[in-house]
């Protein structure tokens, strides 16, 4: 099913949570709402599924305008950052409670061979006897996971599904959610602050900032064209380095990038930590390297310019670096934004 | 208590035993003198003119007519005062209206406001020289000294236990569970009945029996309203107060004996119950920690 915001607007009090946000969700695409806490993409999941109302704007399904239908009836399978699982009720219960309360009568078989289906999607044949509290944090999830699933929803929406999950298990559980929406193809929305999380899972990424969208895409394009400061420093490690634009080209110190489109003047060069070169001898920008941090990946290294601003670069896991090491660094690329 | 004091642990206040000791005896002392004693005495006076005289003093009718009343004042207050309870917690912790905030303080006057007040306060309204006494006259409609002034009495003063258990709890457990519920598809009495309240159903019997402890044992705004018309307004504290004040000891004791009685049903009921299910409270009560 296709989803569609018209100008949606939602306030808090006095407090704008979304601010006038207009958003086209293909059907089955799987969409990435990203931002910091306070960005709004939590209140925007809450207005889709009906949890909340917007004050202002239109919310369409397919070609229905849903912008009034209730949470009940709206058809939504809206999974919780706390999973939400009704803990006085085992596992099976909890799956089959929707197709109990439905209006759809299905008989106490039908209901039965459902759950048992949802549980071997899920991969947690043999648990429906449990309770929620018998059970892992990622196990609960796809229970909720699966509930949410049982009433056939139009589309599906989670909200910070593995925020509350340990690195490992978050990462099993994002190929796994990605496998199991390429095998339902159900539209599917979902809610993260983690950019690492939004680009592995999402065909499409949303990012927000104070409630309206600042860029999107698909993950290849906000990762090589971040359209502002804000989406270059969110969606990783970014140095920052003062620069002066003349006549399409910055210039910082001994090095200089190019820079169409930016105004003359007073510009922030953005460099990722894997663009920059580390040699002994010049041109460059002179820095002294203050500590390194050693990854499994390679050797993440923290210097300080000379005119005292702070530079992060990655080097191979072979190379010698220490710190009090001073040298030059050179820019592969980087992104001029103007201002600063 | 070798155990611990064998392993190094940082100093804690009642580490030396003369202090811990002395604590300990105090706590005792005063339990005895405040506590037990005066539980002791209610049973020794009871039986001090022998079984047939307790035995004559419950079973005279006024007596009897006491604990009926009390038992009707608890029969009707205790439910409604229940509805009300889960209605107002229900409102208050699930949803979000004008006026929320002014309703929880409203919920604790009758704890704020001495029973005496509150049933003075009666008096003023429904009393022959209150605000609508010539109304009630006019209609031949009994309210103070008659029933429903005590039910009514009973009721305002009890009208919080309930939704104060159930207030903080279903503050803690938030509105996920609801929204869950809601967004599978169940209507608001579906959503109540299967998920809202079979996880507050403990505090729930807690408070319905603190309330209910409460209605039975309540004295001053009952004794302003009641009239204390003995075999006809008097309920079971206020018969005792009358006992005792013709001179009847043990009659008064024989009669407090009944309240006591039921005080300690009414707690090994509780413990009872919280036991039968205490594997499943445990269980909940983590979920719902780690849930929040």
């Amino acid at each position: 099913m296709k989803i569609r915001l018209e100008n949606v607007v939602k306030t808090f009090q006095t407090f704008r949570a979304v601010k006038d946000v207009s958003l086209d969700i293909e059907s089955g695409e799987l969409v990435a709402l990203l931002g910091p806490s306070g960005s709004g993409k939590t209140t925007i999941l809450r207005m889709v599924a009906g949890l909340e109302y917007s004050d202002g704007g239109h919310i369409y399904f397919g070609d229905q305008d849903a912008t009034d239908i209730p949470v009940r009836d709206r058809g939504v399978g809206f999974v919780f950052q706390h999973y939400a699982l009704f803990p006085h009720m085992t596992v099976a219960d909890n799956i089959a409670f929707g197709m109990k309360v439905s209006k759809v009568k299905r008989d106490r078989a039908a209901i039965d061979s459902r759950v048992t289906d949802l549980l071997r999607l899920v991969r947690l044949e043999g648990l429906g006897d449990r309770f929620p509290a018998q059970i892992s944090g990622g196990q609960r999830q796809r229970v909720a996971l699966a509930r949410a699933l049982a009433v056939d929803p139009k589309v599906l929406l989670l909200d910070e599904p593995f925020g509350a999950l340990d690195a490992n298990v978050r990462r099993d559980l994002r190929r796994w959610l990605r496998e199991i929406h390429s095998e339902l193809g159900i539209t599917t929305l979902f809610v993260t602050h983690d950019q690492e999380e939004a680009l592995d899972l999402a065909d499409r990424v949303v990012i927000l900032k104070d409630g309206q969208i600042v860029q999107q895409g698909t993950p290849e394009e906000v990762c090589r064209d971040p359209q502002s400061a804000f989406v270059m420093k969110f969606l990783g490690d970014a140095n920052v380095i003062a620069a002066e634009v003349r006549d399409g080209r910055a210039y910082a110190g001994e090095i200089s990038v190019h820079a169409v489109g930016v105004a003359d003047g007073r510009a922030e060069l953005y460099t990722r930590p894997a663009d920059l070169n580390w040699s002994t001898a010049g041109p460059g920008i002179a820095a002294t390297i203050a500590r390194v941090l050693d990854r499994p990946d390679g050797r993440r290294v923290l210097a300080t310019t000379g005119s005292g601003e702070p530079l992060e670069f990655d080097v191979e896991p072979e190379r010698v670096v220490k710190a009090g090491e001073q040298g030059f660094v050179t820019l592969r690329r980087a992104k001029v934004f103007a201002g600063g | 208590m070798s155990v611990f004091s064998a392993h190094r642990k940082p100093p804690r206040v009642g580490d030396n035993p003369v202090f811990r000791r002395g604590l300990i005896g105090i706590v005792l002392v005063l339990v005895a003198f405040v506590i037990v004693a005066p539980l002791v005495i209610i049973g020794v006076e009871a039986f001090s003119k022998g079984w047939a005289v307790y035995r004559d003093t419950i079973t005279h009718p006024d007596t009897q007519h006491a604990i009926m009343l009390t038992v009707l004042a608890a029969l009707i207050a205790v439910p409604v005062n229940t509805a009300f309870g889960i209605a107002a917690a229900w409102a208050i912790t699930k949803f979000d209206f004008w006026g929320r905030r002014f309703l929880l303080v409203v919920i604790e006057i009758p704890f704020s406001v001495s029973p005496i007040v509150a049933g003075v306060a009666y008096l003023f309204v429904y009393g022959l020289q209150g605000l609508f006494g010539p109304l009630l006259e006019a209609y031949d409609i009994k309210i103070l000294f008659a029933v429903p002034g005590i039910i009514i009495a009973s009721m305002f003063v009890t009208a919080p236990f309930v939704a104060r258990e159930l207030i903080p709890l279903m503050q803690a457990q938030g509105r996920d569970l609801e929204e869950a519920a809601t967004s599978l598809g169940a209507s608001g009495f579906r959503t109540f009945f299967a998920v809202t309240l079979p996880n507050v159903k403990w505090a729930l019997l807690y408070g319905v029996i603190l309330c209910n402890a409460r209605v039975m044992g309540e004295f001053g705004a009952v004794s302003v309203v009641s009239g204390n018309i003995r075999g006809q307004t008097n309920t079971l504290p206020l018969h005792i107060e009358l006992l005792y004040h013709d001179y009847q000891a043990a009659g008064a004791f024989a009669s407090a004996s009944i309240l006591a009685l039921i005080a300690v049903f009414t707690i090994i009921a509780k413990v009872a119950l919280e036991r039968q299910g205490a594997g499943r409270v445990r269980k909940q009560a983590n979920t719902a920690e780690k849930a929040s």
